[in-house]
């Protein structure tokens, strides 16, 4: 038997590989995306297998394109997750074409032209959201009410298949706003928050879903379960999405008791939007997020905090894309400055003075 | 449009010369590098880099017209306190075929001529004359000048063993096969 | 007692079950032990002995040289059949100076040291010399020599012995099965080191998977006043010094000190067993416990092996090892060292010897990292493995040490844990001995640049003596001319020529 030294130790290691993360991640999110699907109907569905499609395809020739082996790279199931975020934060009804360029610039820009796996500085799935946000905001902000599958409205396969492939839908027929857009709007058409939140579903109906959104807005209980499950897991630890989620609740609860007219309160804030998908399954992403724990608090805070104001004083109504984008940049920074103290040294690096007892 | 392609043209021909002039007026007249790069080689003069000495390597070092792996008794941590400062990479690994050495005097043969002694640039070799001579090893840093003087071809340099102490792993996808 | 909590670390399968309750069989004397002269940190030992001498089991076969140093012994009688360079048990297969013993199949004792009756009436001294004497090292795997730790007393005031039962590296159960069955042995040996370090206390440390090796201490600790047994959580690297030393006092070593900085010695268990021997009955160190264990070894054993055994004739005695074998290892999983071969000896400090498959190693080719950050969270020494890691392979050296790489412990615990299967402590290690090596020759450099320039400096003296002796000669000269106002007052003298003759 010949002997190979090849490495020095440790000569055993654990069962954790970057394939079961990835795929312990999609496992945490099907039960909302299966809920959004059904609350979406058939163009929901659709508009989900293009997007997760032409995210593999990009991740494919991206790979193959630098010399690397595109089976292995898809195996991997990183391209999975952006994929389905992406398909997630995307208005249910919108055109194929839009999932389509978001994957492109997702995949091939955010996290290829960065070198691929691990490389990337900002959140894949974010970018795309933004680019085509910016880009196209009129199908980015057109959202329907949900009609779920097999319930009268629903649109058939047929009807779907136009909506996804074909002419769209019309606009002005069913179109409506999501509710943080909505408020917005009507706050700039000098309507206070403290009324037209009235107007708005009931938080429990944000809860369960039934308001208008991109899909990974509308099922927060079973987004925080699979947050939760990801915690239990060991895959998230509860940093980013602890500190996230309490920035954003103490500011709008803060504020809303300062001025109720202009500030939505912190619980609105909290089951709107893409608050809780935003915490578990986007700020989380490893590779965009600083990797000690008191910069992933710090990360948090500044998303939390980010998210609020662009939610308050921005154009958009939605802030947590451009939040993440944000603390994605400051990431390295905050691996700089936010390190563990080293064993047997003080913060800043020096030894421990020895014990002055003796 | 002709206007604005005059005014920027002129505007760039205009801080080009300054530029230029301040360039050629303001410079630095002797390199200040030379004398730190001096520094940081050991000063034997040993010659074995293929000029005179030390200062002379040195002064090629910072005009950037020569090798910076030419130190043979600086060894590999010379090699890469010049590539730091110079800010190049350093390709020590070619370096690395010759490995350290010492000089080794063979007693049968020397016959206590006294001129080793005197070449030597770090006193690592005693003796008295018509006596044998012994090298001091850990003095020693395989100048080789020693080597090349010996009439009777008594010296040699040996390559210094490697000891369990001092071995170490090596980097991750460069090991050696065993 | 009141514990604290440990940094990271984490929960290999432990697969002690292996050999845990198979208790210590004797190995039969082999007909030739190989046994290198370097057993332990420090300088090897010199040889007392000649090729074709005849020795008794314990005579002493190469004394300790300098200050960190052991002593070496024949652990069976027989004839010194020579004396030269084989491979070392060490990951290098560098050649080591090696002392080949061919046993007369007596097995028979020299005349011991004398016994010390009543230890604790000896000056630590004597205890101190004696373990020397005995060639005792640290059996924990560090062979540390015992004694030069025992003479941390004399400038440390030292409060706690801690004694290392954590065992806390999977598969081996060679303390475990010592604690157990010899635990009056350890707790005298341990009674008589705290004795010789001026400690007041005993603490014993075991990790909780061995709760009967705590009851048999607790049985034996019970008949004295200062040995306290504490069972501490099973979480690895519970036996690594300074984070044993803070789960059971609390106190913290500072980075570059030594536990002794904060009033506690850490010695292994097997090291108070083989204090006991030296001390109580006159004998040296001559063989140790040994656990040969993994999926490969057809019975795992724990094994009391004559020092010098080769590892393929341990394998043997255990069934030998099936062709799953992926990886031989001397020591733990988690910080043992690969073997560079079957025909290398067991030495003092060789705890285990591993035969593991491919399913117990899990070994992968790395991917790329994905950030996840697991090696910061289980790192119990506070580093940022995926930081110091990029810094090496992108070769800078200096910020890799600037942010720790050298407080690393090489436990192992991130490359466990990564899920990108990156060797991450092998970057360590490798940065480890590079930033010594390159030290060395700076100060290798250093030193030649002195001695230059003192070699200049010399001749640069020379030089003026001789134009001052030039100068003072032509100055007498000319005074003599000028005296003698004779027709020669032109001549000039050359400011050479005095000093020519003295080249």
């Amino acid at each position: 038997m010949s002997i190979a030294i090849d490495k020095s130790g440790p000569f055993t290691h654990g069962p954790n590989n970057v394939s079961r993360t990835m795929f312990t991640v999609l496992a945490a999110l099907a039960p909302a995306t299966l809920y959004n699907l059904w609350l979406f109907g058939w163009p929901a569905i659709f508009l989900f297998i293009v997007t997760m499609l032409a995210c593999m395809a990009c991740e494919a020739a991206c790979v193959r394109i630098g010399g690397g082996n595109p089976d292995r790279a898809l195996g991997d199931g990183s391209v999975l997750i952006t994929g389905w975020l992406l398909a997630l934060s995307l208005p249910p009804w919108a055109p194929w074409w839009v999932a389509v360029v978001a994957s492109v610039f997702a995949v091939c820009l955010a996290k290829h032209a960065f070198g691929g796996l691990g490389q990337n500085v900002f959140n894949p799935a974010m970018v795309g959201r933004v680019v085509v946000l910016v880009s196209f905001p009129l199908q980015m902000t057109s959202f329907v009410a949900p009609k779920p599958l097999f319930t009268p409205g629903s649109p058939s396969i047929g009807e779907a298949l136009t909506i996804t492939f074909g002419r769209g839908f019309s606009l002005d027929g069913i179109s409506t706003a999501s509710p943080l857009g909505f408020i917005k709007t009507e706050l700039s058409k000098g309507v206070p928050i403290s009324q037209s939140i009235a107007s708005v579903p009931s938080l429990g109906d944000m809860m369960i879903g039934f308001h208008p959104g991109s899909m990974g807005e509308t099922a927060v209980p079973l987004i925080l379960l699979g947050g939760l499950f990801l915690m239990w897991r060991k895959i998230i630890s509860w940093h980013i999405p602890v500190s996230m989620l309490a920035t954003l609740f103490l500011m709008g609860t803060l504020f809303n008791a300062l001025d109720p007219a202009r500030h939505a309160g912190g619980l609105f804030h909290l089951l709107s939007g893409a608050s809780i998908l935003g915490a578990f399954f986007i700020a989380t992403d490893y590779v965009t997020s600083p990797v000690s724990k008191s910069g992933q608090l710090a990360f948090g805070i500044g998303i939390g905090l980010l998210t609020w104001i662009i939610r308050t004083y921005a154009g958009y109504p939605e802030g947590v894309a451009f939040a993440v984008l944000l603390m994605n940049a400051l990431t390295p920074i905050l691996d700089q400055h936010f390190r563990p103290r080293v064993f047997g040294r003080t913060r800043k690096g020096e030894p421990l003075p020895v014990r002055g007892d003796k | 449009m002709l206007l604005d392609v005059g005014s920027l043209a002129v505007m760039g021909v205009t801080l080009g010369a300054v530029l230029g002039t301040a360039a050629k007026l303001l410079a630095v007249p002797v390199n200040p590098i030379e004398e730190e790069l001096q520094n940081l080689l050991p000063g034997s003069q040993c010659g074995q880099c293929g000029f005179v000495g030390c200062a002379q390597y040195a002064a090629a070092l910072a005009k950037g017209d020569t090798p910076i792996t030419l130190c043979a008794p600086g060894g590999k941590a010379t090699i890469e306190a010049l590539a730091k400062r110079l800010g190049v990479h350093a390709d020590a690994d070619a370096h690395e075929e010759v490995g350290p050495r010492v000089a080794f005097i063979n007693e049968d043969l020397c016959i206590g001529c006294l001129r080793c002694i005197g070449e030597c640039g770090s006193d690592a070799i005693v003796g008295a004359p018509k006596q044998l001579h012994t090298v001091i090893a850990d003095a020693c840093h395989a100048c080789s000048k020693c080597f090349k003087i010996c009439p009777t071809e008594a010296i040699e340099m040996r390559p210094i063993p490697q000891t369990i102490a001092a071995w170490h792993w090596q980097k991750p996808g460069e090991h050696s096969a065993h | 007692m009141k514990l604290f909590p440990i940094l990271g670390g984490i929960h290999p399968e432990y697969r002690k079950e292996l050999t845990s309750e198979k208790a210590i069989v004797a190995l039969p004397v082999p007909k030739t032990l190989y046994l290198p002269l370097q057993q332990h940190m420090g300088a090897p030992a010199n040889t007392t002995v000649d090729a074709g001498d005849l020795v008794k089991k314990g005579q002493l076969l190469a004394k300790a040289q300098g200050a960190i140093s052991a002593a070496l012994h024949a652990p069976t009688s027989g004839r010194i059949a020579a004396i030269t360079e084989m491979t070392a048990p060490h990951p290098s297969g560098l050649p080591v100076l090696t002392i080949m013993l061919d046993s007369d199949g007596k097995d028979e004792w020299a005349e011991p040291m004398p016994a010390i009756d009543d230890p604790f009436a000896a000056s630590p001294a004597e205890i101190k010399a004696r373990v020397a004497e005995a060639g005792i090292v640290g059996m924990g795997g560090a062979t540390f020599p015992s004694a030069v730790k025992l003479g941390l007393g004399g400038q440390h005031k030292l409060e706690i012995l801690l004694l290392n039962g954590a065992e806390c590296e999977p598969y081996l159960t060679c303390d475990d099965r010592v604690m157990r069955e010899f635990a009056a042995q350890v707790v005298d040996g341990a009674r008589i080191m705290a004795h010789a370090l001026g400690a007041p206390k005993v603490i014993i440390a075991v990790e909780d998977n061995k709760p009967q090796a705590v009851d048999s201490l607790k049985a034996e600790a019970a008949k004295t006043p200062n040995v306290e047994v504490v069972g501490v959580p099973v979480q690895y690297p519970m036996g690594a010094e300074r984070h044993l030393t803070q789960a059971v006092t609390g106190r913290e070593t500072p980075a570059r000190k030594l536990t002794a900085d904060v009033g506690v010695v850490v010695h292994n268990v097997a090291t108070a067993r083989a204090v006991h021997q030296a001390v109580r009955l006159g004998r040296p160190l001559v063989s140790r416990v040994v656990t040969v264990s993994g999926g490969a070894v057809a019975e795992p054993k724990n094994i009391e092996v004559p020092l010098g055994t080769r590892v393929s004739e341990l394998l043997d005695f255990c069934g030998g090892i099936s062709k799953e074998a992926r990886r031989i290892i001397s020591g733990g999983p988690m910080m043992g060292q690969p073997l560079p071969s079957l025909d290398v000896a067991v030495v003092k400090g060789t705890s285990g010897i591993l035969a593991l498959t491919q399913g117990e190693t899990n070994e992968h080719a790395s991917s790329p990292c994905i950030r996840c950050g697991s090696c910061v969270t289980y790192c119990p020494c506070g580093l940022v493995p995926v930081e110091m890691a990029s810094y090496i392979r992108n070769d800078k050296l200096d910020l890799a040490a600037k942010i720790g790489v050298q407080d690393c412990v090489s436990c192992g615990s991130c490359s466990y844990i990564c899920p990108s299967h990156i060797p991450l402590v092998h970057y360590f290690n490798y940065a480890k001995g590079k930033i010594a090596a390159l030290d060395r020759e700076r100060r290798k450099n250093e030193q030649t640049k002195a001695l230059v320039e003192a070699h200049n400096a010399r001749l640069e003296r020379q030089a003026q003596a001789k134009r001052e002796a030039a100068a003072k000669a032509k100055a007498a000269k000319e005074a003599a001319e000028a005296a003698a106002a004779a027709p020669q007052a032109n001549q000039q003298a050359q400011p050479n020529s005095a000093g020519g003759a003295n080249a």
